[in-house]
């Protein structure tokens, strides 16, 4: 199974899949116009004439199983354009339509795609477009605080937000409901007990076995993408940097890239280069402090304490080395704003051996425990089918077997240089994922030395360079979750005008609902914990 | 004086039972190689939460105020039967070890009560849980028990106690038995890991911890100091019955000086070892606490069948 699909991925036919997709288009009568050059480079822009047509489309890339990778809208007056980006081997498509912004409606994906069940939601709640045929056409991200028909993200929706008073509370959604002999329903948050994220979980038990699990998130919901509007592009990439704040180099380094493709500027390659070694640090560290965690949830406090040590040497290390703890605002548009002297290199590849050699011994402690292997093998089993329907990305992805990584399949600087092994694990339970991440980190912390042997010389940073009115650019890179996408468009004065960050997080959550079934209630915290998702980065 | 000593004895219990669970955090910490709190921790704690005004439920009845003091006075009372460093107490003689037993009952069926008097999602799932784990603690613990009374022909404490003490060291399989079989009782009554995590955050998680989340203040102040009485309890039960050896038999001052002393270097090695446990396990999964207890309760049944046929002298 796990061996096709990495075939699939690996094996280029003569022709490149967006042609392919284009060409199969026009057979099927659809009419589409393909923008050339392309305004969304790496990826190829398809602009579909009729808004009727945009479930075909999706049918279409059903058929040739391109994957659904994000979905958003853009207010232009008079129209409202959807975009929709796919990917399929490692070549990204997006695909554009426009409708009319009285009444907006168009034919929903989320038939089609499970992962833009949510994503379509959530558009339809900021722009009030109607997708026809949506499975689940509940609200999403919006809650209590605006009106039923305030569209938000709309321009003429003022930036400061319309107070219409005390937000009533959200005690009328209408959750999922069960019934029987002996079902019973658990809420649990969105308060939790942690330092953590607010969120909701309703759970369906009989006794403690796990029936079903409806997730409610938005409670995060910052306006990320309304806030945006109007900044200048330094600051859209701090913007950018707390989209997620565990995610802060992944997001900042997306957004740049978009804007730097936007603009067609090209990063000098120590920049480049000094930004792969932020993202893999950022990897290293979340890491580690992922399987500290789901050692944690387990009761296992002793691998907790010290994969949670081993996180904070490092973290005290990029505060020594790079200035910031988590890192963040080092990445701007046009380089970064640290370099990496020839001690900090040193100090690099030292706390690198360092790291090594006591993560070596204590995944030794915790492979031959055997109470801790009773409670994370065959717990919240995702099957490798499922993972793929959803398009689970990163860890979760790959520990069903799901091999995509954009460093690998669609590198972009500088990981067009190195060479990138993906870990991949098949058996989709709680140990697998906890398995990938060790995998990963041992890859990160070879990409780190290769990284600084490779490290050219030169400018860390470029003057910016104002794009054309109106240039867009879409940034794709593989945050330390999976892969991150940002759209961003330009205004007419060189600011920006969207903003739409596609944190991993908003694919893998409905993955949590799947995987957790069949289990029982006191199984749920591991099992969140492995796949982690991020309330902030969802709730945008 | 008797009675006074039994007094103090029993002071002496409730009093140094938070010292007990200081001294575990620091065991367990050392054993993480962390650096612990004081060992005085506990009592800082419990004076913070008494200074606390509790929060009660508006759907909260009687029982849910009344629970932390019912289930304080029981595990008091139980303590005050259990002899700590002196036999022949007068405490000792008017209540034997099922009394004891039926005291942990009695604080544990109001905690029960008190979890799902609030109605919430989490208290009921604790007292679901705790109700399950000692359905099938209680048998295994009373046929430990029954296991000791048929050696020693009696259910009383302090008798048994002296029983042991006289007949000097002996290897008995069932006394190996039934200890390892209290042994596993004990962790899983006073919710330790593996069975439960008593330090863990997550409600969904929990067994014990769930019945009282929503008590604060005052009334958690209380519940937590029966838990570390209970645990103390616990430890005390084991060290003494299966190693009386120091306890004192004379109330003369010297005898209870090493009664004293000869607990407390027990009471040490019982919970270095605890500690070690709790630090090698990661907590188990629910389901399989039944697996667990059932392993106790055949422990303590081969005891009793190990007296029967090797030492009942026909």
């Amino acid at each position: 199974m796990n061996e096709n699909i990495e075939l699939d991925r690996d094996t280029t036919e003569g022709i490149d899949p967006p042609q392919q997709f284009h060409i199969e288009l026009s057979n099927r009568g659809i009419e589409s116009l393909a923008i050339s050059p392309s305004s969304l480079p790496p990826a190829v822009l398809l602009e579909i004439a009729k808004p009727d047509d945009w479930g075909k489309v999706a049918a279409l890339a059903k058929d040739q199983a391109w994957r659904w990778v994000a979905g958003w809208a853009e207010d232009e007056g008079n129209r409202l354009s959807v975009s929709v980006c796919l990917e399929l081997r490692g070549a990204y498509l997006v695909l554009r339509t426009r409708t009319d912004a009285q009444y907006p409606s168009l034919p929903s994906h989320a038939a089609y795609f499970v992962s833009a069940d949510r994503s379509e939601r959530h558009t339809h709640d900021l722009f009030g477009i109607q997708f026809t045929g949506h499975p689940d056409p509940r609200r999403w991200t919006r809650h209590q605080a605006w009106r039923g028909d305030d569209a938000p993200l709309r321009k003429s929706f003022p930036q400061e937000g319309l107070s219409h008073g005390q937000t009533p509370p959200d005690n009328e959604y209408p959750f999922f409901k069960a019934e029987g002999h002996g079902v019973y329903e658990i809420p649990v948050g969105p308060v939790h007990a942690g330092i953590i994220e607010p969120g909701h979980f309703r759970f369906h038990a009989v006794g403690e076995s796990l029936l079903n699990l409806e997730e409610r998130l938005g409670y995060v919901h910052k306006g990320i993408e309304k806030i945006a509007e109007g900044r200048s592009p330094e600051s859209l990439a701090r913007l950018a940097g707390r989209v997620s704040g565990d995610t802060t180099v992944g997001h900042a380094f997306a957004a740049c890239l978009a804007m730097e493709r936007a603009a067609g500027m090209e990063v000098p390659p120590r920049a480049a280069f000094i930004r792969g070694l932020l993202a893999e640090r950022e990897r290293v560290a979340n890491h580690l402090w992922d399987m500290a965690a789901i050692c944690n949830d387990v009761g296992f406090a002793f691998a907790y304490y010290q994969f949670g040590r081993l996180r904070e040497l490092w973290l005290r290390d990029n505060l020594a080395l790079f200035g910031h703890r988590l890192l963040m605002d080092r990445i701007v548009p046009g380089g970064v704003t640290v370099d990496v002297p020839l001690a900090a290199a040193e100090k690099i590849r030292q706390s690198i051996k360092i790291l090594r050699l006591e993560f070596s011994d204590l995944v030794t402690i915790h492979d031959q425990n055997s109470s801790l292997e009773d409670r994370l093998v065959a717990a919240g089993y995702l099957k490798p089918e499922d993972a793929q329907t959803l398009g689970a990305l990163g860890f979760v992805g790959r520990a069903s077997g799901q091999s995509f990584d954009v460093r690998k399949h669609s590198p972009y600087p500088p990981y067009d240089q190195l060479t990138v092994k993906v870990p991949l694990e098949s058996q989709g339970d709680v140990a697998s994922r906890f398995w990938v991440r060790y995998k990963e980190l041992w890859v990160a912390l070879k990409l780190l030395e290769q990284l600084l042997d490779k490290l050219p010389e030169g400018e860390i940073a470029i003057p910016w360079q104002s794009p054309p009115p109106g240039a867009e650019g879409l940034g794709v890179v593989e945050g330390w979750r999976g892969e991150i996408l940002s759209y961003v468009r330009f205004a007419e004065d060189g600011k920006i005008s969207r903003y739409y960050p596609r944190d991993p997080s908003i694919i893998n959550w409905p993955a949590l609902e799947k995987l957790v079934l069949g289990n029982i209630v006191p199984d749920f915290p591991v099992c969140n914990k492995s796949v982690n998702g991020s309330y902030s980065g969802n709730d945008l | 004086m008797a009675w006074l000593l039994a007094l103090l004895q029993t002071l002496l219990f409730i009093a140094s039972a938070p010292l007990l669970a200081g001294w575990l955090k620091k065991v367990k910490c050392r054993l993480q190689n962390r650096r612990s709190p004081s060992i005085i921790q506990p009592y800082r704690d419990l004076r913070k939460l008494w200074r606390k005004e509790p929060i009660v439920a508006h759907s909260a009845s009687w029982i849910f105020k009344a629970t932390p003091y019912i289930v304080l006075s029981t595990t008091v009372l139980t303590a005050s039967i259990v002899p700590l460093i002196a036999v022949n107490l007068p405490t000792a003689k008017i209540a034997d070890v099922v009394v004891l037993i039926g005291f942990f009952a009695l604080g544990r069926f109001f905690l029960a009560l008190a979890g799902m008097d609030i109605g919430t999602a989490f208290g009921g799932m604790g007292s679901s849980r705790e109700m399950t784990v000692s359905s099938l603690a209680e048998p295994a613990m009373l046929m430990a028990v029954f296991t000791l009374a048929m050696s020693a022909s009696t259910t009383n404490l302090s008798e048994a106690m002296k029983y042991v003490l006289n007949t000097g060291l002996v290897l008995r399989p069932s006394f190996v038995f039934a200890m390892l079989g209290l042994m596993l009782v004990a962790v899983a009554e006073t919710g330790r890991i593996p069975v439960d995590n008593p330090t863990t955050h997550l409600e969904l998680t929990m067994i014990h911890e769930a019945m009282i989340l929503e008590y604060s203040g005052r009334h958690l102040g209380l519940i937590e100091w029966a838990s570390q009485i209970k645990l103390m309890i616990y430890g005390v039960l084991i060290v003494n019955i299966f190693f009386p050896w120091g306890i004192a038999q004379s109330f003369s001052l010297e005898s209870l000086g090493i009664g004293a002393m000869s607990l407390l270097l027990k009471l040490i090695g019982l919970t270095v070892l605890l500690g070690l446990s709790e630090v090698v396990l990661a907590k188990m999964r629910v389901f399989r606490v039944q697996e667990y207890l059932s392993f106790a309760y055949l422990l303590t049944l081969l005891g009793m069948l190990s007296h029967i046929i090797l030492e009942v002298q026909h």
